[in-house]
């Protein structure tokens, strides 16, 4: 339980170790996974550290560790693929894993040589000095105790704070079938904070945060969690006196950071190449053709230092890069895993992602955002009549198929006569992705990425990703309110 | 210690932590091995199978406590979580209300609730995989407009839970689930609708028919084909069995006790008040045979039973663990839900608005103009205030009957006001999942289209 992982960690050594393994072992196991019709095999060893305290009513109520650990091996053939988790770790258990991953593939074939050899990452994004998870634990829960007082301190309508920190190492091991060993030490720093506010029998609420692959003192740099914790404040005061949400078919303003979720749910889903392969997303078979208004360059990009979506290699070993998405409107490219990659004939990305080693791999998003444009924010809110602008979402969600995305603001103001004006609640948008994206008439030059708080869905799988954007104009939307 | 039995492990455990000075622990272990399997276009996709166990241990130094939990069984690692897991009870604030519920309360025996079914260990990848070609071919072949298809997908696991605490109670028990969907993707003039549809059960037996699960997920993509907006408006909406389910799932956030301490529940206040119509009645069931939220006991050792949520329209009951009951001046009401990474929560078990009588057909029948919702997209749910507003799609009723399917709208209300608005419950109850609803009519809500 005691940590034996933070420090300079090399993840080769420390599982050989851990598991009382070698690399003649790698090899036989891997070898005898590709025995038959197989493409590729790949073994994934993964040991999990973790940490969380969370504080209500004015005291850190809860502190809890947890250390995970264990292994998957896959063996793909064509379109298909095999997988066998376990987290008892041993030189058996692997052979046995390998056997029912293969049994997928056809019969045939004898044991392939495989020798492996170790190759570095080939980024260096987050590597820390002070791993948070050797901060001391006092330390931990004085932050979660000042952030209390900072909220309750900013307005005497704050009934309750809740905060929470979440702490996390990973050691990541990959060896495939073509011999490539590659580790990764990923740590990751989660500081999230909900505000309730209550005044005259009203009560609303207020969520903010922010993280990355960071250390601990990033969180109180520059004041930042006192930030976090005036943005929930605020949220929730400002909701108090909200109006309800007007209803209908609007033009839309979205406020930079955070609302890039729309790119996440609008086009990066529809974007992954698992989708596409199949021909199920709405983008299927529109490579080099118009999904977007000109004015939209969009791209993932996993090479950020120390961001919550960025990553050394993906999952597969693949090292991360920045793929452009959309290029001023013109669909350029997929978000790629091996499997998917290789049957459409392209490239992976370093998108290939799973949640843990008990999960396959599949396509999935890094840190997503659209490239600034040339209009000041402030002549974008201006250049609108009537509309909504909205500054903050909660969660969205995605249809790939019809290609219908829809989001929920959690901060949202009218715009009359060119200004910013009423704060509203309850405004939830719907759109069609490539629809949505053609209607895109305004892009500011305000480009921001997301505080780092971003986690995504897909098939059961959640995994750390980053959003961004610039504020844009989107000339007609449905905003769903109440005021019809 | 991994030759050893659940249970030896636990009382392991608890003997550790309190040699390190722990004033109270309990421990939870579970184990399970599963199995999924998917078909695609007739082909046999992926095969995966893992086992897991995990465990986690919660100490009490006085009135604070912590957890830890590892994957890791050896001697060594379990003895040094148990000195860790004191540790940092050590340093977390003290709360008067924490510790583990009255020996008093604690179950005194296991029932068997069925919740287990052995064939699930015996089956192989290739029957399931057969079971995954028929519904996803079923599919395929209920009309030329099924084009595509994300396949068949069979998962199943056993799993087996021990709980032992210092306050005496220690049980055990095994439990099974599966599951047969299918995903097919129908086109209609150049643009895809993808829908699906499911059964789950505690055993294989009780799974619907590879054949009908895939000629109801087919019948539901096609329905959808040629959807459009419509005007924003305030019209009746009626929500299908799964949805209305979803409602009651806002209801079971919003009676939980740790929602109600921390003043993050629209239901809040509310108890004995005349909140829905007298046809109204949500009911929280532990103890069903064979359903899927049923368990013999909860996350803390107390019996599982029977506790009326909403009766004739009346909140009459909230549901708590020992905690938020402790804090509200109540008694726990079975509800607490253990993982072995986080301390004890509220969670309903099976939670299911009851059978009215009105068959759904009648109740489409009753409406001149309005919404059939079979579809709900997004979050836009606030638990604090109740207010409502999400992504839908369906159909359109026009005197009484289903014209054209909808798409591209939001639905919009407050959820109190939801709840007094309910016109009418279908006589479809099926217990196809832990939430469970039968077809539902609100009054009014507004439409957000075009």
């Amino acid at each position: 339980m005691s940590n034996p992982t933070t420090g300079s960690v090399e993840p080769r050594r420390f599982f050989l170790d851990r598991f009382s393994i070698d690399d003649h072992a790698l090899e036989e196991t891997i070898g005898q996974a590709i025995a038959r019709r197989a493409d590729f095999a790949d073994l994934y060893f993964e040991f999990r550290s973790s940490e969380s305290f969370s504080l209500e009513e004015g005291i850190v109520k809860k502190a809890n560790k947890n250390i995970s650990q264990g292994a998957g091996m896959r063996v793909v053939a064509g379109d298909k693929f095999g997988c066998a988790h376990t987290d008892d770790v041993t030189i058996d258990t692997l052979r046995i894993a390998g056997e029912t991953a293969r049994a997928i593939a056809e019969a045939g074939g004898s044991p392939s040589a495989v020798s492996v050899h170790v190759t570095a990452p080939r980024h260096d994004l987050y590597s820390l000095g002070d791993h948070p998870l050797d901060v001391a634990l006092a330390d931990k829960i004085d932050l979660l105790n000042k952030i209390d007082i900072a909220a309750r301190r900013h307005d005497s309508r704050i009934t309750n704070v809740m905060a929470s920190l979440g702490i996390e190492q990973k050691i990541v091991l990959i060896v495939n079938s073509s011999g490539v060993v590659v580790g990764d030490v990923q740590p990751l720093v989660r500081l999230s904070v909900t505000c309730i506010a209550e005044e005259n029998g009203v009560r609303q609420q207020g969520t903010s945060g922010g993280g990355g692959r960071v250390e601990f003192s990033f969180l109180t740099e520059d004041d930042r969690c006192l930030s976090w914790v005036r943005t929930a404040a605020d949220q929730a005061l400002r909701n108090l006196g909200a109006i309800d949400a007007p209803a209908g078919n609007m033009t839309v303003v979205l406020g930079p950071g955070w609302p890039g979720v729309l790119l996440h749910e609008a086009v990066g889903h529809g974007l992954e190449g698992d989708f596409n392969r199949k021909q199920t997303s709405a983008f299927s078979g529109k490579l080099g053709q118009r999904v977007a208004s000109e004015l939209c360059t969009v791209v993932d990009d996993g090479t950020i230092p120390n961001r919550r979506g960025s990553l050394n290699c993906d999952d597969e070993g693949t090292p991360t890069g920045r793929t452009v998405l959309i290029e001023k409107g013109i669909l350029r490219g997929y978000l790629q895993d091996k499997m998917n990659a290789r049957l459409m004939g392209m490239e992976p990305t370093g998108n290939g992602r799973r949640e843990s080693f008990g999960h396959a791999p599949m396509p999935r998003m890094t840190n997503t955002f659209m490239l600034s444009g040339e209009s000041q924010p402030e002549d974008v809110v201006r250049s609108v009549a009537n509309g909504l602008y909205a500054a903050n979402f909660g969660g969205g969600q995605v249809d790939i198929t019809s290609g219908k995305f829809v989001f929920s603001a959690t901060e949202a103001y009218l715009i009359e006569d060119g200004r910013i004006t009423r704060p509203v609640k309850g405004a939830t948008l719907i759109g069609n992705g490539p629809d949505s994206l053609s209607r895109i008439s305004m892009v500011g030059n305000d480009l921001a990425l997301d505080e780092g708080i971003g986690t995504c869905g897909k098939d059961g799988q959640s995994v750390p990703v980053g959003v961004g954007l610039p504020t844009i104009r989107i000339d007609g939307m449905t905003v769903g309110g109440t005021q019809a | 210690m991994s030759g050893q039995s659940l249970e030896e492990i636990a009382s392991f455990l608890l003997d550790a932590a309190r040699r390190h000075g722990a004033t109270e622990a309990d421990v939870v272990v579970v184990e399970g091995d599963s199995l999924s399997v998917g078909v695609r276009l007739g082909e046999v996709e992926k095969v995966q199978r893992s086992n897991a166990r995990h465990l986690g241990l919660r100490a009490f130094a006085g009135k604070s406590s912590a957890i830890t939990s590892s994957a890791d069984f050896s001697r060594d690692s379990l003895a040094r979580l148990a000195e860790e897991s004191v540790a940092l009870a050590r340093i977390t604030a003290a709360d008067e209300f924490s510790g583990l519920p009255d020996p008093s309360e604690v179950a005194t025996a296991v029932p068997d609730l069925d919740l287990y079914d052995p064939s699930i260990r015996e089956l192989t990848a290739e029957i399931a995989t057969e079971w995954c070609r028929e519904a996803e071919a079923a599919a395929l072949q209920s009309d030329p407009r099924i084009t595509n298809s994300e396949g068949g997908e069979f998962a199943a696991g056993t799993h087996r839970v021990a709980y032992a605490a210092s306050n005496g109670f220690a049980g055990t028990y095994q439990s099974s689930s599966c599951s047969l969907s299918a995903v097919p993707v129908a086109t209609q003039n150049g643009s895809m609708e993808r829908d699906y549809w499911y059964s789950a059960r505690r055993r294989l037996s009780d799974l619907d028919s590879p054949a009908s699960i895939g000629a109801r997920a087919a019948e539901r993509a096609l329905r959808r084909l040629g959807s459009r907006q419509v005007p924003t408006a305030t019209v009746p909406v009626v929500f299908d069995p799964d949805m209305a389910a979803s409602l009651v799932g806002h209801i079971a956030g919003a009676v939980s006790g740790g929602a109600l301490y921390r003043g993050m529940s629209f239901l809040q206040g509310k108890l004995g008040q005349t909140l829905a119509p007298e046809i109204v009645s949500i009911v929280d069931a532990g103890d069903l045979p064979r359903a899927l939220g049923s368990k013999p006991f909860d996350g803390e050792g107390l019996p599982t039973r029977r506790t009326p949520v909403i009766a004739r329209g009346v909140l009459q009951n909230y549901l708590f663990d020992t905690y938020s009951a402790r804090k509200l001046g109540s008694r726990s009401t079975g509800n607490a839900a253990r993982s072995v990474a986080d301390s004890p929560g509220v969670s309903p078990t099976n939670l299911y608005l009851e059978a009215g009588s009105t068959s759904p057909n009648d109740i489409i029948r009753s409406i001149s103009s309005g919404l059939f919702v079979t579809e709900l997209m997004g979050f836009g749910v606030n638990p604090v205030t109740g207010d409502y507003s999400r992504g839908a799609s369906g159909h359109w009723i026009e005197n009484g009957e289903i014209t054209f399917p909808v798409s591209e709208i939001t639905i919009a209300g407050n959820l109190l006001e939801m709840l007094r608005d309910i016109q009418a419950v279908g006589s479809d109850l099926d217990m196809r999942r832990s939430i469970c609803a039968p077809t539902v009519l609100i009054a009014k809500m507004t439409v957000a289209g075009s």
